[in-house]
């Protein structure tokens, strides 16, 4: 390992953090009324990231921090999917957060810590770097979910998200310690090659695994740890559950590269981790199809879609072999564009003093406005993963490496519960194409709103039609990396 | 023609290009232009299949017309076109299909006239799609985009009940085909990643997956079909469906699953196909028999017309599994002149409820009296539904019944029940609406068909007597490609095709 710190590694992460620290202090002096400008500086602040990683990246892996920080394609492929999904996010909710008074600094210090932490979980190569991006990230989204203070509900969802977030973050931290006591590095290449070496297999690295795939699916969300879930999308505002229903995802499917597959992906270690998995998606897949069929609220609806969803993404990682986890990242990548467009369209329909979160919200689109009503459709059966939409394809590509990993019967549950799942997609549908409208107000975004969420619902047709080059980006920085 | 030139593709594409213009031109305000544009789509895309009939040479095995292009390369999927005689009927058929909705539907649809007509459209082109695929994946891709815009159709201009259609439609369709997936993906692995249909076809697989692939694809088709008793859905689809979407239903979305069968499950898995060949037959032989029962007794028209489907495309899958080359042509033709006749009589229901919006027989009565033209043009497709000589209808049902009778005497007993049954609905029906006193005050005043109406009709019965009367141009194209298919099933599945 280098002991002279090269920094460019890492260079994407200190100019943000220098960024948040310039965005915190000049947004000290800039009145209400000028808010833009840290929006403007926000943006920015994204955008030099974007360059920064693009022209930083190559194929080869750079260490850096002795070892504790990594930067690999797949590191710059992910962050750079974040950026971009944080400058959507921002798009999107500029309008929302202003009608809700949340048009503050805060708001943007925190989504760019959030931003911050998942980057570092990225590109963490040690178990303790791994756990700082993960607590960064997740207390700055405690602090989100609970900024409109006034809201009983999402002062509710707060505690919820941070009560069990903790617990979540208690159970990662008690494996990592008996993984370390187990094999004695808490460096994550390192520790991959102990345990292949043979050194501290035992018990103790069994518990260890439980515990740290107890925690990742905390994180996740996945059954039997997702109930947490509906609570906080229901609670939280809208532009906050689409932050954290987004860019959030390709960081957990970091740390589950990072951790289970690079660290504990030894072949035998990989027959332990398998089974729980498998459990974790069919629990996940039942539960998150068939609760959502009951629900009336949008947002929850979508959240136990989205449990269902982390269930197929685990399917993925569970084949254990680089095209199923190249399958995995094409999902979540899909799953955040679907969830970006999903939960922007939401804000689109929302207004002052009323949110457009009930199905009866959606009813009538298609008369109200044809064109977003087709979007919204291209992204609902996308996400009930219906030919030609991108959904469809990032099913095909984890449902393929689930059958070559030898479980045809897991292939067909899965099919299965996404034919149950693709009902209430499709109720959605019928709402906004078959029914009457119940309210008429003309929904007339900004024009980049507008724009964006234009090129977001074309994407599903776009990337189902050429789906290729995607798929081949996801599978390739993964073989370029593990 | 230039040789290489994209003309499948062209088949496919023509219509959804045609489909995204009008979505992008017309609005509620400007209806005339969509139609317009619709009309000009749907005929050029007609116009364009036909090289494709003068161009084929009836004579070669194999696919023609064969396009490839690499697609999705890290899945090994390519963009892999290609016909025979089989594909050739339906693709003009569909093609065909789509021009008569469009006129059909100029006047009668008023709300969202640009959506209706793109709709319709897309749905061209993808089950095009559907019929030129050789790569699975694609022809998956095709199969399931289709349920988009009749989803649509069906819940947008359907009847009182449409909501609850339409959801059936798409989630009985839908499960049906969701296992093929699985199938079509662990075909992939086996066959060390490819997804091309020609590589399936030399698979040797064993026994036992070819009866859970079978199986998978049988569940899928059979929906489609649809065969009893997994038909249920048909009859609230095509009774809540605008006319428009009850006749390219009937007419072609039906053959996708005869279709399936013909171009996945016998040539993938012919030992199995042959082993389970008794458990179709009697499925659609029940069909036949049991389906024609129930016809008889409905009260709705457009029910009536959609049981007499599900009893006629039991001849389809029958046909098919008897395995011997006349009654596969058969069956063929017989989904060919089904398209039409099908059609043929829901538009001739929309007719009459576009007047007195009603579907039921006990409102009509003696409406020859008012409509001595649209009575005569009826006429023929009730009597081509019920399998007249001199039809298209009895084309197919004959040599389909020819066919059994080589099989076993059994089969052709009972499929000739339909004969019985087919004439009896039908023309009991058509009695009941035609003729006798006039029923009521409004069926008085009833206007017989317009110039445009007469049209869609007409072209219709020009194709029932053609076919019925001289039908080798149909059947010459589907004789090297049913032999070929039969001697590639009896080859594979080791067993000798004789009969």
């Amino acid at each position: 390992m280098q002991y002279i710190l090269p920094l460019w590694p890492a260079y994407p992460e200190l100019f943000l953090l220098t960024m948040v620290c310039v965005i915190l202090v000049a947004d000290l002096f800039i009145s209400d009324d000028n808010r833009i400008v840290t929006y403007g500086l926000t943006q920015a602040a994204l955008a030099g990231c974007i360059a920064i990683t693009y022209l930083g990246s190559r194929l080869e892996p750079a260490y850096t921090f002795s070892g504790m920080f990594v930067d690999d394609l797949m590191s710059d492929v992910l962050k750079l999917l974040v950026y971009l999904g944080v400058m959507v996010i921002l798009v999107y909710s500029r309008a929302y957060i202003a009608a809700r008074g949340m048009f503050r600094g805060e708001f943007f210090v925190l989504a760019l810590f959030a931003t911050l932490g998942m980057m570092i979980m990225i590109s963490a190569n040690h178990l303790l770097t791994l756990y700082l991006g993960l607590e960064l990230l997740t207390l700055s989204l405690y602090a989100m979910v609970a900024l409109q203070r006034d809201s009983a509900i999402a002062t509710e969802a707060a505690m919820k998200y941070f009560v069990l977030g903790a617990l979540a973050s208690g159970m990662l931290l008690y494996g990592m310690s008996m993984l370390y006591g187990a094999t004695g590095t808490l460096e994550i290449t390192r520790l991959a090659e102990v345990i292949f070496d043979g050194a501290g297999r035992g018990p103790v690295l069994i518990f260890a695994l439980v515990f740290i795939v107890a925690g990742l699916g905390f994180k996740l969300g996945a059954v039997p740890f997702h109930m947490w879930v509906p609570d906080v999308y229901h609670g939280a505002p809208t532009a906050v559950t689409l932050f954290i229903g987004s860019a959030p995802k390709l960081a957990a499917f970091a740390f589950i590269m990072r951790l289970l597959v690079q660290g504990l992906g030894a072949e035998q270690l990989l027959a332990e981790w398998q089974p729980m998995l498998i459990v974790m998606a069919v629990l996940s897949l039942a539960i998150g199809n068939i609760t959502a069929i009951a629900q009336t609220n949008l947002k929850r609806m979508l959240a136990y879609s989205t449990i269902s969803h982390m269930g197929f993404l685990l399917l993925g990682i569970l084949s254990g072999d680089l095209n199923g986890y190249g399958s995995g990242m094409f999902y979540v990548v899909v799953y955040v564009l679907m969830n970006l467009g999903t939960f922007g369209m939401i804000m689109v329909l929302s207004r002052s003093g009323f949110e457009a979160e009930n199905l009866d919200d959606f009813k009538g689109l298609n008369q109200r406005s044809p064109w977003y009503a087709f979007l919204m459709l291209l992204l609902m059966f996308s996400m009930a993963g219906v030919p030609p939409t991108v959904g469809f394809y990032a099913k095909l590509s984890v449902l393929q490496a689930v059958i070559n990993a030898g479980y045809v019967w897991l292939a067909v549950v899965a099919v299965l519960f996404s034919l149950i799942g693709a009902f209430y997609y499709l109720r959605l549908v019928k709402l906004m194409y078959f029914d009457a409208p119940l309210d008429t107000a003309p929904i007339e975004p900004r024009a980049d709103v507008g724009v964006l969420m234009t090129l977001n619902g074309l994407a599903m047709l776009l990337f189902g039609i050429m789906p290729g080059p995607l798929m081949a980006l996801c599978l390739y920085s993964i073989q370029v990396s593990l | 023609m230039l040789p290489g030139f994209p003309l499948l593709s062209l088949a496919i594409w023509v219509p959804i290009v045609a489909g995204v213009l009008i979505l992008i031109t017309g609005s509620d305000r400007n209806a005339q232009a969509a139609r317009l544009i619709a009309l000009a789509g749907s005929i050029l895309g007609f116009l364009v299949t036909l090289p494709l009939y003068f161009g084929f040479d009836p004579a070669a095995s194999g696919f023609q017309f064969m396009e490839i292009t690499p697609w999705i390369e890290s899945f090994n999927v390519n963009y892999h076109l290609g016909i025979d005689g089989i594909s050739l009927l339906l693709i003009l058929l569909n093609s065909f299909t789509t021009v008569l909705v469009v006129i059909a539907g100029w006047q009668v649809i008023q709300s969202r006239v640009a959506q209706y007509m793109a709709a319709f459209l897309f749905l061209s082109g993808f089950m095009n799609g559907v019929f030129c695929a050789l790569d699975a994946l694609l022809f998956y891709v095709f199969f399931e985009a289709t349920l988009i815009p009749m989803f649509i159709i069906i819940g947008v201009w359907g009847g009182p009940n449409r909501v609850y259609a339409a959801v059936k439609f798409f989630l009985f369709t839908l499960s049906g085909s969701l296992l093929s997936l699985v199938a079509l993906i662990y075909l992939y692995n086996v066959s060390q990643g490819s997804f091309s249909l020609l590589d399936y076809y030399q698979l040797p697989l064993p026994f036992a997956a070819q009866i859970l692939i079978f199986l998978a694809f049988f569940l899928a088709f059979a929906v489609k079909v649809p065969m009893w008793p997994v038909h249920t859905w048909l009859p609230d689809a095509h009774v809540e469906a605008p006319t428009g979407g009850s006749v390219v239903l009937a007419a072609v979305m039906l053959k996708l699953g005869g279709y399936g069968f013909l171009r996945l499950s016998l040539p993938i898995v012919p030992e199995a196909s042959y082993y389970l060949a008794g458990v179709v037959i009697a499925l659609s032989l029940i069909a036949v028999v049991y389906i024609g029962l129930v016809a008889l007794v409905q009260a709705d028209m457009k029910k009536l017309i959609a049981y007499s489907s599900v009893s006629h495309m039991g001849f389809v899958t029958l046909g098919i599994f008897i395995f011997n080359s006349i009654g596969m042509e058969g069956a063929i033709i017989q989904m060919i002149s089904h398209g039409f006749v099908s059609g043929a009589l829901f538009l001739c229901v929309g007719v009459l409820y576009d007047r007195l919006h009603s579907r039921m027989i006990a409102d009509y009565g003696g409406v020859v009296n008012a409509m001595p033209v649209f009575a005569a043009l009826f006429m023929l497709f009730a009597m081509a539904n019920s399998g007249l000589p001199g039809t298209s209808g009895f084309v197919g049902e004959f040599m389909v019944i020819m066919g059994a009778v080589k099989a076993s005497f059994w089969y052709a007993a009972l499929a000739a029940v339909t004969l019985i049954f087919g004439a009896a609905y039908t023309l009991w029906m058509y009695k009941r609406v035609i003729f006798g006193a006039i029923a009521n005050a409004h069926v008085a005043e009833l206007k017989d068909i317009n110039l445009r109406e007469f049209l869609v009709l007409g072209l219709l019965a020009a194709a029932v007597l053609a076919m019925g009367v001289y039908p080798d141009p149909f059947a010459e194209v589907l004789h090297t490609s049913v032999n070929d298919l039969l001697a590639h099933v009896a080859q594979k599945a080791g067993a000798a095709v004789t009969r």
